[in-house]
C-alpha cells in the first residue's frame, strides 16, 4: 500500500515520514473500529485526521500512542518499525499525546504539573531551578508563553491546553497528537492555539490533529486524511479541497441540501421560559435572563459553541438543576414546583446529550429501558408493578417502527451500536405521547443512516404538532429542522436567526460574539483570509456566501433573522 | 434468543463453581503450608458436618446470616454499602426483647409486637446515616460504621441491672426473658428442631425477588444502582430513594437476631452474638445479591463454620476456615466479574454477527445532510474555490479500503467504534 505515501503536494519529497501507519485494523466485540487504516504523516507538518464522531479516529490516536494494540497492521516511526505496549514506549519514541480532556492537578503548579512523573534531580530531591530552566527554555522556544510558578487552578482553558502541550515536550516529544484541542477552546483560543501550532511546525514537530470541525482543519492543516467507517477514504491537499467535499468524503455521497418545508407552526404555546436564571456553584450565571417561547408544531434550535448554558438550559426545564430566578410553564402551567418525574408526566421528551450518562441503563435489557423515564405510565406500569408483557411488546413495537437493529428485546443495551441505542431512546421518548420534546444532539454519534432516520422521525412529530427545543452542534442540522433558531453565548440569547435565511457561516460568527461586536473574533476573522477558502458554495440554498455579513463586527444577524 | 439465555445460565453456574474450585485449592495449600493434610482436614470437616446435630446448627445460623445478607443485599442493588446490619440488627433485637420481656400480650401477638419493634428499630437505627447522607451528603459507609460503635455502646448501657438489665445468676446480665407463650415453635430436621422463623426468612427472599424485579420502587432501586445519572434524568429523586432504600435495609437488618431471640435464647443478654452483620456483607457478595444465591451462599459460610468445630479436636487450628471464607469470596467475587465481562462482550459479538447476516445491505446509506463543518468559529468569510477543483483535491489514498467497505455490509454497530465499552 505505497500509494499511501504522500501522493498530491508535490513539496511532498523533500519530507522525511515520521509516522507510517499500514493497514491498521482494530476490532473491538461486534465493532471494527478500524480496519486497514493507511497514513503516513512527515515530518514538520500538521497533519489532520478527519471524520465523523465514532468513524474511528480516537482509536487509531489510542492505537498510536500505545494504549491499544492493533489486530493487524505495522506502525513506523521514524521509519523504523516499532511496538508500543503502553504509552511509555510510545513517549520513549517521541510521540506525546494532548488529551481532549486535561489532565493537570488543580492545586499544584504549572512546574509542579510538568515534571511530574518525569521528575528532575535524584535521591529524593526535586531540582526546580533546572526544571524551571528547561520549562522556560521550551516555553520561548515554541511560544507558548507558559508561566511555571502559576498555579493551574488559575489558568484559563486555553493555558491549560499549552501547560499540556509543554508538559508533553518536555517529555522529548517530537511528534505530538492532538485530540480534538479546540472542542473545549472558545475562537479567541482556538486561533491562539493555531498560532502555537505554526511555531511548534516551524521548530520541526509534527502535530497529528484530530477533528471533525472542517472549517479548523481547512485552516491550519498542511495534509488532510479523512477517515469514514473506520478506514482510510482520501488524503487531501487543503489548497485544493472545500469544506464542503471534505464533508463528502468524510460522509460518504453527495450531501443533499436540506429541504424546505412548509411551516407545522401552530398557535397554542407549549413552554414559556422567562427570565431563567442558573447559577453555577461558583456564584456564576451560566444561564442568564433566558426568555423563549415553543408553539405546538414548532422547532425552536439553539445554536451555540458546546458549553454556553444549552446543557444548563435543558437541565433547568427537565428540573434537573436548580433555578435561581425566573420561570418554565409548560402550556400555563407552572413548573417550579414539580420534579423530574412529574414533569415527564406533564409530557416532556427528553433525549439527553450523552446517552450513556443520562439515557439508558447500559448492562439494563432492552426492554427494561423502555421502561426508564416512564416507570408511572402505562404499559409500563400496573399500579405499583411492572408490567412485563406491557413493556415487553411496546419495546417490540418501537424496534419495529424505528428501526432499532437488534436481534432481540433481552440483549443488553450496552450491545447495540450508538446509532440504535439513539433510535431505541428516542422511540421512547416519542412514545410518551409528549407535548414538548427536549432534543440535545439528537444526532451526535449517529451513523448516516440512523441519523436520517431520526431526522424522519422529529419531522413526524413536529407535524403532529410536538414542540420541540433543539440543540446541536452541527448547524445544518440545526438549519435543517429548526422553525427559529436562538444564538447562545455565555449563557445569553443574543440573536435570532431564520434557518430559511440564514447560512452556517452567519450562525457560526454569532455564536462565536462576532455578530455583536467581540473585537478579537472579528480580527482573527480578518487574518482567516490567508488560509484557502472553507465555505461550502449553496449550503442553504438561498445562501450569500457569508462574505458581506461577518467581518468587521457587523450586527447583521439579527436583522438577517427579521428577514 | 433462547441461545442467549443457555449460555447465560450455563455461565452463571461456571462462575461460583470454578470460584469454589480455585477456593478449595487455596484452602490446600494454606493447610499444606501449615503441615496439614488437607484431603483428611476436609474429610473430617465433611464427617462432622453432616452429622444430624451440626446439620442442625448449619440451617440454623444460615437463617440468621441469610437476613443479614439480605439486608446488605437490598443496600448493593442501589450501590449502597450498608456496613452497620450490624449495629442495627443489635439494637433492634435488644429493644425487642426489652418490650418482649415487658409488656403482656397472648404469645402470638407478642411475637408479631416484637418482630415489628426490632423492625422499627433496625430502620430507624439505618435511617439516620441515610438522613445524614441525604441531607448532608455523608458516606453511608463511614456513619454505619460509626453507629455500629454507638449502637453497641448504647446496649451495653443500657444493659444494665439498674437499667433495663436484670441479673441472671451470678455474673450474666440480660433483658427480662419472654415468656413461655411467646417462644417460636421450631421445625422438626434431621433429628432435631431449626429455627420456626426459617419460613419468615424465606417470605422476606420471596419478598426481595418481587420488590427488587417486579415493583416500580424496584425497578428505580435497580436503576439508582446501575447508573444515577440515567436515575435521575428518568425521574427518580435519588435522596428520596437512599432514604427508602436504607430504611427498608435497615428494617430486614433488624430481623437478624430474631431467629435467636424468638427460637432459643428468648432474652437479650451480654453474650448475645454479635458480628452477623459482616458476615451478611460477605454473603451478599457470595451470592451476588440474589435471594437464592444468598441462600446457598449462607449455607455454606454457616457449613463451614460449623463443620470447622471438630478441627480443634484433630489439631487443625480452626481459622484455617477463616482463610477458606476469604479465599472463596474472593475467588466468588473474581470469577463474576470475569464471566460478567465475558459475557458482556460476548453479546456484543453475537448482535454484531447477527445484524451482519440478517442485513446485507448496501453500504452508501444515502440521505445525510451533513456537512460537519459546524460549531464555527466563523474564520474565514471567504467564498470557496471553484468547484471544480474538486476532484484533483482529493487524491484517495484507499482504493483497495475503498472497495472491501462497499462490499462490506452496513455493519450498524460502527459507530460505536470510538467507545466500545
Amino acid at each position: 500500500m505505497t500509494s499511501a505515501a504522500p501522493a498530491g503536494p508535490p513539496a511532498a519529497p523533500t519530507h522525511d515520514v515520521a509516522v507510517q501507519l499500514r493497514g491498521i485494523t482494530k476490532r473491538f466485540p461486534g465493532v471494527v473500529a478500524n480496519s486497514d487504516v493507511h497514513i503516513a504523516v512527515r515530518t514538520g507538518t500538521v497533519h489532520a485526521v478527519v471524520g465523523e464522531n465514532g468513524a474511528g479516529k480516537s482509536t487509531l490516536m489510542k492505537i498510536l500512542y500505545g494504549m491499544q494494540k492493533p489486530d493487524e497492521g505495522t506502525v513506523d516511526v521514524a521509519g523504523k518499525p516499532v511496538s508500543f505496549s503502553s504509552p511509555a514506549d510510545a513517549i520513549a519514541a517521541g510521540i506525546g499525546m494532548v488529551h481532549q480532556h486535561f489532565m493537570l492537578a488543580d492545586n499544584l503548579t504549572v512546574l509542579e504539573n510538568v515534571v511530574l512523573g518525569a521528575e528532575p534531580g535524584g535521591f529524593g530531591r526535586l531540582d526546580t531551578r533546572a526544571a524551571r530552566r528547561r520549562i522556560i527554555e521550551i516555553s520561548e522556544a515554541y511560544g507558548l508563553g507558559v508561566r511555571p510558578d502559576r498555579m493551574v487552578e488559575d489558568l484559563g482553558v486555553g493555558d491549560r491546553q499549552r501547560v499540556e502541550i509543554l508538559k508533553v515536550l518536555y517529555r522529548g516529544a517530537r511528534i505530538l497528537i492532538l485530540d480534538e484541542p479546540t472542542a473545549v477552546l472558545v475562537p479567541q483560543e482556538v486561533d491562539e492555539l493555531f498560532g502555537n501550532l505554526r511555531e511548534l511546525k516551524a521548530e520541526g514537530i509534527t502535530i497529528l490533529f484530530i477533528s471533525h470541525k472542517l472549517d479548523e482543519v481547512l485552516s491550519v492543516a498542511d495534509e488532510i486524511t479523512v477517515i469514514r467507517r473506520g478506514t482510510t477514504v482520501a488524503t487531501v491537499d487543503p489548497a485544493e479541497v472545500t469544506a464542503r467535499r471534505l464533508a463528502e468524503l468524510m460522509v460518504g455521497g453527495e450531501l443533499p441540501s436540506p429541504e424546505t418545508r412548509e411551516s407545522t407552526v401552530r398557535d397554542q404555546v407549549v413552554l414559556t421560559v422567562e427570565g431563567l436564571t442558573v447559577l453555577a456553584p461558583d456564584g456564576r450565571a451560566v444561564l442568564d435572563d433566558v426568555s423563549l417561547t415553543i408553539r405546538a408544531g414548532e422547532v425552536l434550535g439553539i445554536a451555540g459553541v458546546e458549553g454556553n448554558g444549552q446543557s444548563e438550559l435543558v437541565e433547568a426545564i427537565m428540573g434537573l438543576r436548580p433555578v435561581a430566578s425566573g420561570r418554565v410553564l409548560l402550556g400555563d402551567r407552572d413548573l417550579a414546583r414539580l420534579g423530574t418525574r412529574h414533569r415527564r408526566e406533564a409530557g416532556i421528551g427528553f433525549i439527553p446529550e450523552d446517552r450513556h450518562r443520562q439515557g439508558l441503563l447500559l448492562e439494563a435489557p432492552l426492554w427494561e429501558n423502555r421502561i426508564l423515564g416512564h416507570q408511572t405510565r402505562k404499559p409500563n406500569v400496573a399500579g405499583p408493578w411492572i408490567d412485563r408483557s406491557g413493556a415487553r411488546e411496546d419495546t417490540e413495537r418501537i424496534v419495529r417502527e424505528y428501526d432499532v437493529r437488534t436481534p432481540g428485546i433481552d440483549v443488553a443495551a450496552s450491545a447495540l451500536s450508538g446509532g440504535n441505542q439513539q433510535k431505541l431512546i428516542i422511540g421512547r421518548e416519542m412514545s410518551g405521547d409528549p407535548v414538548l420534546l427536549l432534543a440535545a444532539h439528537p444526532t451526535r454519534g449517529v451513523d448516516v443512516g440512523a441519523q436520517a432516520q431520526i431526522w424522519d422521525a422529529l419531522r413526524a412529530a413536529r407535524a403532529d404538532g410536538l414542540a420541540v427545543l433543539l440543540i446541536s452542534a452541527d448547524l445544518d442540522e440545526l438549519i435543517g429542522l429548526s422553525d427559529t433558531i436562538d444564538v447562545i453565548l455565555r449563557g445569553r440569547l443574543v440573536g435570532r436567526a431564520d434557518p430559511r435565511t440564514v447560512t452556517p457561516e452567519d450562525l457560526g460568527s454569532a455564536m462565536t460574539g462576532a455578530g455583536t461586536g467581540a473585537g478579537p473574533a472579528a480580527g482573527a476573522d480578518d487574518e482567516g483570509d490567508a488560509v484557502p477558502g472553507t465555505t461550502g458554495p449553496g449550503l442553504t440554498g438561498t445562501g450569500t456566501t457569508g462574505t458581506g455579513s461577518v467581518s468587521g463586527g457587523s450586527t447583521g444577524l439579527p436583522a438577517k433573522g427579521e428577514q | 434468543m433462547k441461545r442467549f439465555d443457555l449460555q447465560r445460565i450455563g455461565l452463571g453456574l461456571a462462575a461460583p463453581l470454578l470460584a469454589l474450585i480455585v477456593a478449595l485449592l487455596l484452602s490446600s495449600l494454606a493447610l499444606m503450608i501449615s503441615g496439614n493434610s488437607p484431603i483428611e482436614t476436609f474429610e473430617s470437616m465433611l464427617d462432622y458436618g453432616i452429622d444430624p446435630d451440626t446439620m442442625v446448627q448449619t440451617v440454623n445460623r444460615s437463617v440468621t446470616y441469610f437476613l443479614s445478607a439480605l439486608a446488605v443485599a437490598i443496600g448493593f442493588r442501589m450501590n449502597l454499602f450498608n456496613i452497620g446490619v450490624d449495629g442495627q440488627y443489635r439494637m433492634a433485637a435488644f429493644f425487642a426483647a426489652v418490650v418482649g420481656g415487658w409488656l403482656v400480650l397472648p404469645g402470638p401477638v407478642l411475637m408479631v409486637v416484637v418482630v415489628l419493634v426490632a423492625v422499627a428499630v433496625g430502620a430507624l437505627w439505618a435511617g439516620i446515616a441515610a438522613i445524614l447522607k441525604a441531607t448532608r451528603g455523608v458516606s453511608e459507609v463511614i456513619s454505619t460504621i460509626m453507629l455500629n460503635v454507638i449502637g453497641a455502646g448504647i446496649v451495653a448501657y443500657l444493659l444494665d441491672p439498674s437499667r433495663l438489665g436484670t441479673l441472671i445468676g451470678s455474673q450474666q446480665v440480660s433483658t427480662e426473658p419472654m415468656p413461655e407463650s411467646a417462644h417460636l415453635p421450631g421445625i422438626p430436621f434431621a433429628n432435631g428442631e431449626v429455627f420456626g422463623f426459617i419460613l419468615i426468612a424465606f417470605a422476606c427472599g420471596l419478598g426481595y425477588w418481587i420488590l427488587l424485579g417486579r415493583t416500580r420502587f424496584g425497578f428505580d432501586l435497580r436503576a439508582t444502582g446501575l447508573s444515577e445519572t440515567a436515575a435521575v434524568a428518568s425521574g427518580v429523586d435519588v435522596k428520596k430513594m437512599v432514604v427508602r432504600t436504607m430504611l427498608l435495609s435497615g428494617g430486614v437488618a433488624g430481623l437478624v437476631g430474631m431467629p435467636l431471640l424468638l427460637g432459643e435464647s428468648h432474652a437479650y443478654a451480654s453474650d448475645f452474638p454479635a458480628g452477623y452483620g459482616f458476615s451478611g456483607i460477605a454473603i451478599a457478595l457470595l451470592g451476588r445479591n440474589h435471594p437464592v444465591g444468598i441462600a446457598i451462599g449462607a449455607l455454606l459460610w454457616s457449613f463451614l463454620e460449623q463443620s470447622s468445630q471438630i478441627l480443634d479436636l484433630e489439631g487443625v487450628p480452626k481459622e484455617i476456615v477463616t482463610i477458606m471464607q476469604g479465599v472463596t469470596v474472593l475467588s466468588v467475587v473474581i470469577a463474576y466479574e470475569l464471566v460478567r465481562r465475558f459475557s458482556l462482550a460476548q453479546q456484543q459479538r453475537r448482535v454484531g454477527a447477527e445484524l451482519r447476516a440478517a442485513a446485507p445491505v448496501p453500504a452508501g446509506v444515502p440521505g445525510g445532510p451533513a456537512d460537519r463543518s459546524t460549531t464555527g468559529t466563523g474564520s474565514d468569510p471567504d467564498p470557496a474555490p471553484g468547484a471544480g477543483r474538486h476532484a484533483s483535491g482529493a487524491t484517495a489514498t484507499g482504493g483497495p479500503a475503498n472497495g472491501r467497505h462497499a462490499a462490506d455490509p452496513d455493519n450498524p454497530s460502527r459507530d460505536g467504534g470510538e467507545d466500545p465499552a
